[in-house]
């Protein structure tokens, strides 16, 4: 990789705190890419743009400046692996830019906390960075083909909309996440309402399981249609919705038919680089890696 | 005057004409030019499941039937994907007015349950999801730092967190003794 930078590593909830190996795969692969990862020592909960957001927007906007002033004091750019808390600080960014007087709301909150927040700032999701770099370069990291493996590409919401206020090309139906898949050999295929959502967000996932759940099974239905071997997801959040929601939904409907590895996408490209599965996390998954794993390892 | 046709009467004394000007004030700009042309519960991954109606929502909005709009579990069938935000023909920020609406029901004393719980455990750990012993027990097989870098792990963090929650209100919010609506 050319050269090396500096992010400071938002962690949220989720993902340090019920998906560790998703965590582990991060701080594993991202410096091989030369993205070096620095703890933001002491960050709390985004919070998460749908459900703190909708009982206290002003919390929510104080509590999300808070982090970014970590980062902000820490001199480097916010870097999050979890779409929704992506969400909230890009959202955050854009409210305290656009409105100044929001801002100086927040610095009255802090008063006496030691804490400098200017909102100069940036936060970035990781598979954004990874977009950046040149895909031939990337290419020579990887030592491992997974031609033969047919993904489910799962975006997520917060990741691409609003689109006002997102990196990407403005369209409806964006390829960028599956070219990144692609460059792994493996194939991104088709499948119906691809760019539908989790339905994990806005506390849906929380207070009305049933109807998150719902929504979750029909992604799922329509990944098993065209015969995916795993899905890969950017996102703690979407992950957990789809690792938890197969159980239930397996439990619920007294059958195994619910097993698709969930497969974060920095799991994928190290599986790739020929990284070993155990310390990618891959051995910590609610769905079984197993049968892809002897899949790639067959190929 | 009595007759046979069956009624669901719009009452005048329900319309608040107030309240649609509080949602507009708080940044849902655009939501008065609303056509009611019903893109928005079009694509609305919730509404293809249930009978929650994005277009109904906004209309009761402009209407200003706001007892009726807060105190409606469908407001929380949002799973703000922002389908609708994008596809609006009218640019109306319509995730934007179903979030202030949710805010105006929290202050009103409807909050679900769960999301008290949670923000119960916001207010208590400085995280809505936080660390269990499964979980202490993977970090560490993992080799990551067993406690997470975060307000787990500083108590100096967490007083900070906590006294942010104190200061905008939502620890009052939260634990305020008021009876479940």
């Amino acid at each position: 990789m050319t050269e090396s930078k500096t992010y400071s590593f938002f962690l949220g909830c989720v993902m340090p705190n019920r998906f560790p190996n998703v965590e582990a795969s991060i701080r594993l692969v991202l410096p091989k890419l030369g993205i070096e990862l620095e703890d933001l020592e002491g960050a709390s909960c985004c919070p998460a743009p749908g459900v703190i957001r909708s009982f206290s927007e002003p919390t929510w906007l104080a509590l999300a400046s808070r982090n970014l002033a970590l980062a902000e004091m820490a001199g480097h750019d916010l870097l999050t692996g979890c779409n929704g808390c992506y969400g909230t600080f890009k959202e955050t960014l854009s409210v305290i830019r656009e409105h100044p007087e929001r801002l100086k709301e927040v610095q009255k909150v802090f008063k006496g906390m030691g804490l400098k927040f200017k909102g100069t700032v940036e936060a970035k999701h990781l598979i954004e960075l990874i977009n950046d770099i040149n895909p031939e370069e990337i290419k020579t990291l990887l030592t491992k083909s997974l031609e033969g493996i047919k993904v489910g590409v799962h975006y997520g919401c917060h990741l691409l909309k609003p689109s006002k206020n997102r990196p990407w090309k403005q369209t409806q139906r964006h390829t960028f996440l599956d070219e990144l898949v692609e460059l792994t050999g493996a194939t991104s295929t088709k499948y119906k309402d691809k760019f539908l959502c989790c339905g994990a967000g806005g506390g849906v996932r929380g207070s009305q399981v049933a109807v998150s759940v719902d929504i979750a099974k029909e992604k799922l239905d329509n990944m098993i249609e065209v015969g995916v071997d795993c899905i890969v997801n950017v996102c703690s959040f979407c992950h957990l919705q789809y690792e938890v929601s197969q159980v239930q939904l397996n439990k619920e409907l007294d059958e195994k038919k619910y097993q698709i590895p969930v497969i974060y996408y920095t799991q994928l490209l190290g599986l790739a680089m020929g990284l070993d599965p155990s310390e990618l996390g891959l051995g910590d998954h609610m769905i079984d890696t197993k049968p892809l794993l002897d899949k790639i390892q067959g190929l | 005057m009595t007759d046979k046709i069956s009624r669901e009467t719009i009452r005048n004394e329900a319309m608040d004409p107030d309240f649609v000007d509080r949602i507009v004030e708080a940044g849902a700009d655009r939501l008065r030019t609303c056509i009611q042309c019903g893109t928005c519960s079009s694509v609305c991954p919730s509404g293809r499941r249930t009978a929650f109606r994005t277009r109904e929502l906004m209309r009761k909005a402009l209407l200003g039937l706001k007892d009726e709009v807060l105190s409606s579990p469908d407001l929380w069938l949002c799973a703000t994907c922002l389908t609708c935000l994008e596809r609006c023909p009218r640019q109306i920020k319509v995730t934007d007015a179903i979030i202030i609406m949710r805010n105006m029901a929290v202050e009103e004393g409807y909050m679900l349950p769960e999301h008290r719980k949670s923000s119960k455990k916001l207010l208590e750990t400085g995280h809505a999801v936080p660390i269990n012993a499964a979980n202490l027990e993977k970090r560490k097989k993992l080799g990551l730092k067993e406690i997470p870098p975060t307000t787990h792990s500083s108590k100096k963090a967490l007083a900070d967190v906590q006294k942010i929650m104190e200061r905008t209100g939502f620890k009052k919010l939260i634990l305020e003794d008021k009876e479940e609506k």
